[in-house]
């Protein structure tokens, strides 16, 4: 296929040579970084500046010199809260009802999903037949778009679907699981789960497969159980693996929308309503449109994401130096 | 039978037989595949099934429909029952109209006599029928041809857009020396911290200002300069010796072929990594799309779907094949590539 475009690079080689031969080999360099350059800072740094224009005006329009300067108002709107725990106190209730929804979420999502992901990763990286078939089957709903994953788990959990068929067929009554904030809440979390714990079994596997066998051996030599042998051998020795898909499902699941989004809507009421929901309907998906309050808890949610980060790379260093 | 159970339990190991560690492990991979693949299965299946048998509780596993056939005097073809009680028992007939509990049939080989009988007398005479219907509606009654085209417009020029300028960046920032050049690499990592989510907003203005809202372009441009992509280019074409470049150098040839006939060929696994990765990152995006593009003509499948889930409420028949179109190129690219994709998004550390 690369040869299709031979023709094509030869007429661009020619003036390609004339500048290159004015600017020296050095600056040829700034020609090949130009195009992306000229996109990145455009569409990565000049917004990371623009959120905080945004975040300090008000009013509705999105041309910048229409908006009026409100200061730290928008902070204010997001903050201003009697009792934090209590969304009901707070002036803008939903932005906390997003907030404690997100931060059980990511506990819940995060917790179960690294205990499952770690257990999958060690049956896995035991002795088995078609080992790559079984890493296949629990790496696939990575690959799905969370709308289909949020659509395959909503035909199975609606009234009429097959888990309230097995229900009723072993005598428990049917449950309206979208529709009761408990069990939507539950759902969500567990189809969180289901779609991406794959991808943290895979780097799991990874750090399990790069343990020196003779550890083991030697473990087996003195008679060790196997759970000494997981306790005293496979967790430390995995830890530095452990701590990095910690901090990297942190990461995610603080950001976690598409497929919640698009299995409950966010609801009953706000029970599933995540913090990237509360930006994207604040400033895009309901009227009035909030543009400044929604960069304004952009920006939160950015400075909680740059410590995980921090942190991530952090434990990066400390596993190069140990 | 003792011959196959010893060989059914041998264990990879070879030494004995398998022990209870082996079964849990067993047993547990048993119960992956079920809740793994089990819905996808479930799916598939029901996207073949008649409306009428989606409504069905509780579901049947295979799709099932009601045996129809075309009686003389009558437009539509009618459902055939099989008589199980009453007088007629043991004919087959087809059925008219149904009134409450009586229902107006007649017996195909003398459609001039309706009979009438007691709906508890019947049953209905099935089977397996797979509804391509379901299927074929998507593209004759629906716009989702339109939608296909939007996502692989998108998918494809966002792909190679991406491959083509991180490319050349990360080319750049692996073998050049020149001035600025720690201040680009220190912006690209840094702004690996800093997910795009969290620019919404002002990413939208810009689009907007750029009059991309609304259009493909402005789902496909502001993505294409990820940081991700440059950064996984450059750790691969770090490993490509200076010596073959200055060997072309001696040879006068210009850094523009340098380029296209040294490194890309050389890198070609590490793109081929991006580019799996960037079609995956593009088929499945949703929030970017969903803020640019509000007309429904200019809708990705995600955002069909995701909008087919308000407009037809309780139209599966429709929602379900077209959840299973959606997600089969991922598929059939999973089942070709399955080993690149891991190797690739474990390398990169993230989607």
């Amino acid at each position: 296929m690369l040869k299709l475009l031979n023709p094509i690079m030869r007429l661009v080689e020619i003036p390609f040579l004339l500048v290159q031969k004015r600017l020296g080999i050095g600056m040829t360099a700034w020609l090949f970084l130009a195009p992306n350059l000229a996109l990145f800072s455009l569409f990565t740094f000049l917004p990371i500046i623009l959120n905080f224009s945004y975040a300090t005006t008000g009013g509705e329009a999105i041309l910048l010199r229409d908006r009026p300067d409100v200061g730290f108002q928008n902070f204010g709107n997001l903050l201003e809260c009697e009792n934090v725990l209590d969304p009901s106190s707070c002036r803008n209730d939903l932005f906390w009802r997003a907030v404690w929804n997100t931060v059980w979420f990511v506990v819940f999502q995060v917790g179960i999903m690294v205990i499952a992901a770690l257990a999958t990763a060690i049956v896995l990286n035991r002795k088995i037949r078609a080992r790559g078939l079984f890493r296949g089957v629990f790496f696939f709903p990575v690959l799905l778009s969370p709308v289909v994953v949020a659509l395959i788990w909503k035909w199975i959990l609606q009234r009429n679907g097959l888990l309230n068929a097995g229900l009723e067929s072993l005598g428990f009554e049917t449950i309206n699981w979208l529709i009761e904030r408990h069990w939507a809440f539950f759902w969500s979390t567990f189809i969180s789960i289901w779609a991406h714990m794959g991808f943290y079994t895979l780097i799991l596997l990874a750090g399990l497969q790069a343990i020196p066998q003779d550890v083991y051996e030697a473990a087996l030599m003195d008679r060790a159980s196997p759970w000494r042998c997981f306790r005293k051998i496979t967790l430390p020795l995995l830890s530095p693996t452990l701590l990095v898909v910690l901090v990297l499902a942190l990461i995610k699941g603080v950001q976690t929308f598409d497929e919640i989004y698009a299995f409950t809507g966010g609801g009953p009421g706000s029970a599933t309503t995540l913090i990237m929901q509360f930006i994207y309907e604040t400033g895009f998906g309901v009227q009035p449109r909030l543009l400044g309050v929604a960069a304004a808890a952009a920006i939160m949610l950015a400075m909680v994401l740059i410590f995980l980060t921090a942190l991530q790379f952090w434990i990066n260093r400390k596993k190069v130096d140990g | 039978m003792a011959r196959i159970v010893a060989f059914l339990t041998r264990t990879r190991a070879g030494k004995g037989r398998m022990d209870w560690t082996d079964w849990v492990t067993y047993g547990y991979l048993l119960f992956g595949i079920v809740l793994m693949f089990g819905p996808v299965a479930w799916l598939l299946l029901s996207s073949f099934k008649t409306g009428a048998e989606l409504e069905r509780f509780p579901p049947r596993l295979l799709p099932v429909a009601q045996d129809t056939l075309v009686v003389e005097g009558y437009d539509e073809p009618l459902p055939l029952f099989k008589m199980i009680a009453g007088d007629q028992e043991g004919r087959t007939l087809a059925q008219i109209r149904r009134v409450g509990l009586i229902a107006q049939m007649v017996d195909p080989a003398e459609p001039e006599t309706r009979l009438k009988v007691n709906v508890a007398d019947r049953e209905p005479i099935e089977r397996i029928a797979f509804a391509w219907s379901n299927y074929t509606d998507l593209f004759e009654r629906l716009n989702f041809p339109l939608y296909l085209w939007n996502s692989t417009a998108i998918t494809l020029t966002a792909t190679a857009i991406m491959l083509v300028i991180n490319s050349m960046a990360a080319f750049a920032l692996s073998k050049y020396k020149f001035r600025g050049k720690l201040t680009v690499l220190a912006l690209v990592i840094g702004t690996l911290m800093v997910p795009g989510t969290v620019l919404l907003v002002p990413t939208f203005l810009l689009v907007s200002q750029f009059g991309m809202v609304n259009t493909l372009w402005g789902v496909i441009i502001p993505g294409a300069a990820t940081p991700t992509g440059v950064f996984l280019l450059r750790q691969y074409m770090i490993t490509i010796p200076d010596e073959i470049l200055d060997a072309a150098r001696m040879d006068s040839a210009s850094e523009l072929k340098i380029f296209w006939r040294i490194i890309i060929p050389l890198s070609a696994p590490a793109i081929a990594v991006l580019a799996i990765l960037a079609i995956m990152w593009r088929w499945n995006d949703f929030l970017w799309p969903l803020i640019v593009l509000s007309e429904n003509d200019k809708f990705t499948l995600q955002l069909a779907l995701n909008s087919f889930q308000g407009e037809f409420l309780t139209e599966w028949e429709k929602l379900l094949p077209a959840t299973v179109l959606t997600l089969l190129p991922v598929a059939i690219v999973f089942m070709f590539l399955q080993k690149y994709i891991a190797t690739g998004i474990a390398s990169t550390g993230g989607k």
